[in-house]
């Protein structure tokens, strides 16, 4: 699918939901343990189960792609990993900051 | 992504955290959310901006999120103002509605195409409605907040902060619920200064309960920060000099304090020295950064504050005038008046760039090619990439030939022990273009003389530094903010005619 930042999506099998922070041009095969991923509004299919080894995605982390074109901010844990094509997702390494303001 | 998801992420995460107020009977995140959705039903059906003029309360965040929950952009107005300017800048707004106090709500009813309301009676009647159903746009384009900038060299303009450089800010310097549940940030900053806004949203993002000065005195700061626990906290330079003379009078220190940051114009180094002196267990942190680039773009770390102050190394020890090193996601580069970058170590002006500057006017982007704003600030970068600002270009003084900026001139000044303020600034002059001036207010109970003044920047300074003109008064012509208007004291202090 076509990803816009800002964009809200689901996972169509565990509880994880993401936003779209920064997108490529051109379609991205986004999936999430294994399914793709579907609109936010949209329900998830009765009966849908992630597998029960999938590694958790974390509520507040960032997940990119190795060119730092796409970017992910998981705003509801659950089951992952999230991937674009066979590519897997990295969580973006923090650099955590003094608080300045 | 909107600046609402922040919010939306830390109810949904630790909902029952206390988020603003009392660390008792405070809202939290889930409460503050809820009261959002609230004044979102409240805002719907009106057009335009939401404006907010008054102190800060539960109010403002209240209308800060419900402003981005319907798609409209929040416009925080210095109630300081007076008559005239301040109904302009409204006019200028319409449509909008309007968040006051009675006297800003008077002044601005008879403006075409603005409704008006007190921040008590929005959150009564907004406590009266039901939630709003309709989700938050997403648009990162759209503008989130418009802050007016100090204008101290000349009349404000509107910096547009999109949800883009907002969201950006937050993401790129904070991580989610990082904060430990007892930790407190003071905010005394106004909700019109972008420390105020962008303060609100690392606060929450951060997890750290917000306690509001609505008027910052430097007593009522000491006395709330140790009723409310308060760990972290920001303040302006001209803050901290009067909170560091309160704790001296009294003694009693800042116990829970372990975290203080500063920014929002140049800390003369006496009192950060001061500072530190008087707080030893505190971390200090200075965060430099203008309107236009969301708040800061480079920070000086508690552990740099450390180092500097053990060095005997004068290179290290310096590092207390820097405001350290730029933000990861930001890139800040120094060029000469062509824009041209100038060599390593070589002073000119700053350029910075990244995904929360927003370089942006109404009606007109003053980004450069590249993506590049010019901050109008003069600078330099050492070799181990600590950033050193000089002050606003406009401030610097030519004389013959030679450009003095009034930063060190000031230092100098401050360290005398009779001087308790000193502002530096150039005057026209036949002979040399401009020449240094000085404006000085002695300690209460001290008495200063023109030629003691000289004679101490003499020994410190080279000869150009000297001040020809000295004017000792009564205090320094400050805008609300605590910011010095050289332009007042340029206007006040004509040239002698020389002997």
């Amino acid at each position: 699918m076509q990803l816009n930042p800002g964009q809200r999506l689901r996972s169509a099998s565990s509880e994880a939901e993401v936003i779209v922070i920064r997108a490529p041009k051109g379609e991205v095969h986004l999936t999430c343990a294994g399914a793709p991923m579907i609109p936010f509004e949209q329900a998830q299919a009765a009966g849908a189960a992630a597998p029960a080894d999938a590694p958790p995605l974390l509520i507040g982390k960032r997940y990119c792609d190795e060119e730092g074109t796409l970017e992910l901010l998981c705003t509801r844990g659950g089951a992952g990993p999230l991937a674009a094509g066979s590519r897997e997702l990295a969580v973006k390494a923090a650099k955590p900051l003094p608080a300045s303001d | 992504m909107n600046i609402l998801t922040l919010l939306e992420i830390v109810a949904a995460a630790d909902g029952d955290r206390v988020a603003l107020g009392d660390r008792d009977t405070g809202l939290t995140y889930a409460g503050l959310l809820d009261l959002a959705a609230r004044t979102a039903r409240r805002l719907d059906g009106g057009e335009g901006t939401v404006l907010y003029a008054t102190t800060a309360s539960p109010a403002f965040p209240a209308a800060l999120f419900a402003a981005a929950w319907t798609g409209r952009p929040f416009a925080p107005l210095s109630y300081r103002l007076a008559g005239d300017p301040l109904r302009r800048l409204i006019a200028a707004q319409a449509p909008a509605l309007l968040v006051a106090g009675r006297a800003v709500l008077d002044l601005a009813a008879e403006v075409p195409g603005v409704t008006g309301t007190g921040p008590d009676d929005l959150l009564r009647t907004a406590a009266t409605m039901p939630p709003t159903e309709t989700a938050a746009p997403q648009d990162p384009e759209a503008p989130a907040v418009l802050l007016h900038t100090s204008g101290t060299t000349g009349t404000p303009k509107v910096a547009v902060l999109r949800h883009r450089h907002l969201t950006s800010y937050v993401l790129e310097s904070t991580e989610l619920l990082s904060a430990a549940p007892d930790e407190a940030a003071l905010v005394s900053v106004p909700p019109y200064h972008i420390a105020g806004v962008a303060g609100l949203l690392t606060g929450i993002y951060s997890g750290r309960r917000i306690v509001q000065l609505p008027n910052f005195e430097a007593a009522e700061w000491v006395r709330l920060a140790r009723e409310q626990h308060v760990t972290h906290a920001m303040v302006v330079p001209t803050m901290l000099a009067r909170i560091v003379e309160v704790l001296r009078a009294d003694g009693g220190g800042l116990p829970a304090l372990r975290h203080l940051s500063y920014g929002g114009g140049r800390m003369p180094r006496p009192v950060i020295e001061r500072a530190l002196e008087l707080l030893p267990g505190v971390d200090f942190v200075n965060g430099y950064g203008l309107t236009e680039t969301t708040s800061s773009i480079a920070v000086l770390t508690p552990q740099d504050h450390r180092d500097a102050v053990a060095s005997a190394d004068p290179r290290v020890r310096r590092r207390l005038e820097s405001v350290g090193r730029p933000l990861p996601a930001v890139e800040i580069e120094v060029r000469d008046s062509g824009g041209r970058p100038v060599p390593q170590g070589s002073a000119g002006e700053l350029w910075v760039r990244g995904p929360q500057v927003s370089g942006e006017y109404a009606h007109a982007s003053h980004l450069e090619e590249g993506g590049w704003f010019r901050t109008r600030d003069g600078g330099w970068i050492d070799e181990d990439g600590y950033v050193y600002v000089e002050g606003r270009l406009d401030d610097v003084i030519v004389r013959g030939g030679e450009n003095l900026s009034p930063g060190e001139i000031e230092n100098a000044l401050i360290a005398h022990p009779d001087v308790a303020e000193a502002a530096v600034f150039g005057v026209p002059d036949e002979q040399w273009g401009e020449v240094v001036a000085a404006a000085v207010v002695p300690r209460p109970g001290a008495r200063v003389s023109a030629e003691d003044l000289r004679e101490w920047v003499a020994a410190r300074l080279r000869s150009s530094r000297v001040p020809a003109l000295i004017d000792v008064r009564d205090s320094l012509p400050r805008n609300e903010m605590g910011k010095l208007l050289r332009r007042v004291l340029r206007a006040h202090l004509r040239p002698a005619p020389r002997p």
